[in-house]
């Protein structure tokens, strides 16, 4: 019977990388519903921030902030987000194709850009392909703090303040729906605030205690809340993509322990067919 | 009678929404009450409670490490800080993000255990008085 303990092996070491699959997927099923939540929960100080930035913009103050200033982009900033660990489908290397893309365009501009990198999978990319990185942090693990951000934030922004960079930019994965994952380019300096609301014609606010350094550090919060938003999106996407990628995985095991099953059975079947055809010729001959 | 909206939120929750008659923060510049239709106002917050006086007397009280204030007539947001935030522990945090992308990309540490301590050592004294007060509050 040729071959047909190789097959066993085979069907055996199928059945094992399939239980780990399977491990993974529920994993990262349970993982999904707590970073998903906690997308939810950072929502209403993005949106809080957003709308008071909305009333800055239409204050009629005597203050205008460098962040709310745009300027001919000669050198850019980008953040670029990323998950820590793989096997999450095509989740990071979808960022990074937008990512890539984002830096041609700048390269043909002569556009020179500053990279700041969060996540272990971007650090390791651009370490192969090159780049003027100036700010890294990786392992924020499945509960992602604003602490552990406001590092990289300040270096970039601190970058914009000093007129080291021009715009800052972020590309990130958003979230869609559980199946998919959207990355984004986006801008965060200078700030387009939204202006949906129709407030009195001529008013400005009482500062306290200076307009200068409180419009500063209220943008400072805006540009952080922005990427912290990013960052746990970025979870909630690796999760449901690891969650995808692991059950087809699964599935596909699946399919080829089926196909070898049937192989084995015909090499069986074959050798017994053939013993017996044997034993038939062997009692005619005597 | 006239009353307030107020939103309080953090970067990880919503802490409290609802109407108001009155709201006092503890500002930098000292602590402010707002009431309905005041000027529109910005300001960052200390260390300290949030105490909103709501239309039927009861009084809610909330925590808050520090933050931004809006004021608009008909509004008030309070933006509170999750983080504890110290200038130093700021900078700290950017000087090491560098000298990671150094590390990483070619192959020490720095200070920051000073400040952020301090900055620690502020809030939780904050939250100690606040505690103080409320259980002052319910023994009476």
């Amino acid at each position: 019977m040729p071959g047909s303990k190789e097959i066993r092996t085979k069907i055996k070491s199928v059945k094992n990388t399939q239980k780990i699959t399977r491990a993974m997927e529920k994993v990262a099923m349970s993982k999904m519903r707590k970073a998903q939540d906690r997308m939810a929960q950072a929502r209403p100080y993005a949106e809080k921030i957003r709308r008071t930035l909305g009333h800055i913009a239409q204050a009629n103050a005597e203050y205008v902030h460098p962040f709310m200033v745009e300027r001919p982009a000669k050198r850019v900033g980008l953040i670029i987000v990323t998950s820590d660990r793989g096997l999450a489908g095509g989740l990071n290397v979808n960022t990074f194709r937008v990512a890539l893309k984002a830096l041609r365009e700048y390269k043909e501009k002569n556009v020179e850009v500053e990279l700041a990198l969060i996540g272990n999978k971007a650090v390791s990319y651009f370490k192969r392909l090159g780049g003027n990185v100036t700010a890294t942090q990786t392992h924020l693990g499945d509960r992602p703090h604003l602490d552990q951000l406001l590092g990289v934030i300040k270096v970039m922004t601190d970058a914009y303040r000093e007129g080291r960079i021009d715009r800052l930019m972020l590309v990130s994965s958003t979230f869609v729906n559980t199946m998919t994952q959207r990355p984004q380019l986006r801008q965060l300096l200078p700030v387009e605030p939204v202006k949906d609301e129709k407030l009195l014609a001529h008013w400005d606010y009482i500062y306290e205690p200076s307009p200068a350094g409180l419009l500063d550090f209220v943008l400072q919060r805006y540009i952080e809340s922005q990427v912290y938003q990013a960052v746990i999106e970025n979870a909630a996407c690796e999760q449901s993509a690891r969650m995808v990628a692991m059950k087809s995985a699964t599935d596909n095991a699946g399919k080829i322990i089926t196909n070898l099953q049937l192989v084995y059975n015909k090499a069986r079947q074959a050798a017994i067919t053939k013993e017996i055809s044997e034993i038939v010729g062997g009692a005619a001959a005597v | 009678m006239a009353s307030i909206h107020v939103d309080i939120v953090s970067a990880e929750g919503q802490i409290h929404t609802g109407e108001a008659q009155m709201v006092f923060a503890p500002a930098e510049m000292g602590e402010v009450g707002i009431a309905p239709r005041h000027t529109p106002l910005l300001t960052k917050l200390v260390p300290g409670a949030v105490r909103v006086q709501q239309a039927d007397g009861s009084e809610l009280s909330f925590f808050v490490g520090g933050g931004i204030l809006e004021v608009q007539p008909h509004l008030v947001t309070v933006l509170a800080d999750s983080a504890l935030r110290a200038k130093d522990a700021d900078e700290a945090a950017a000087l090491k993000a560098k000298q990671d992308a150094e590390e990483k990309l070619a192959g020490a540490k720095g200070d920051i255990d000073l400040a952020k301590a301090q900055a620690e050592l502020i809030e939780a004294a904050a939250r100690l008085q606040f505690v103080q007060k409320l259980k002052n509050a319910s023994h009476r």
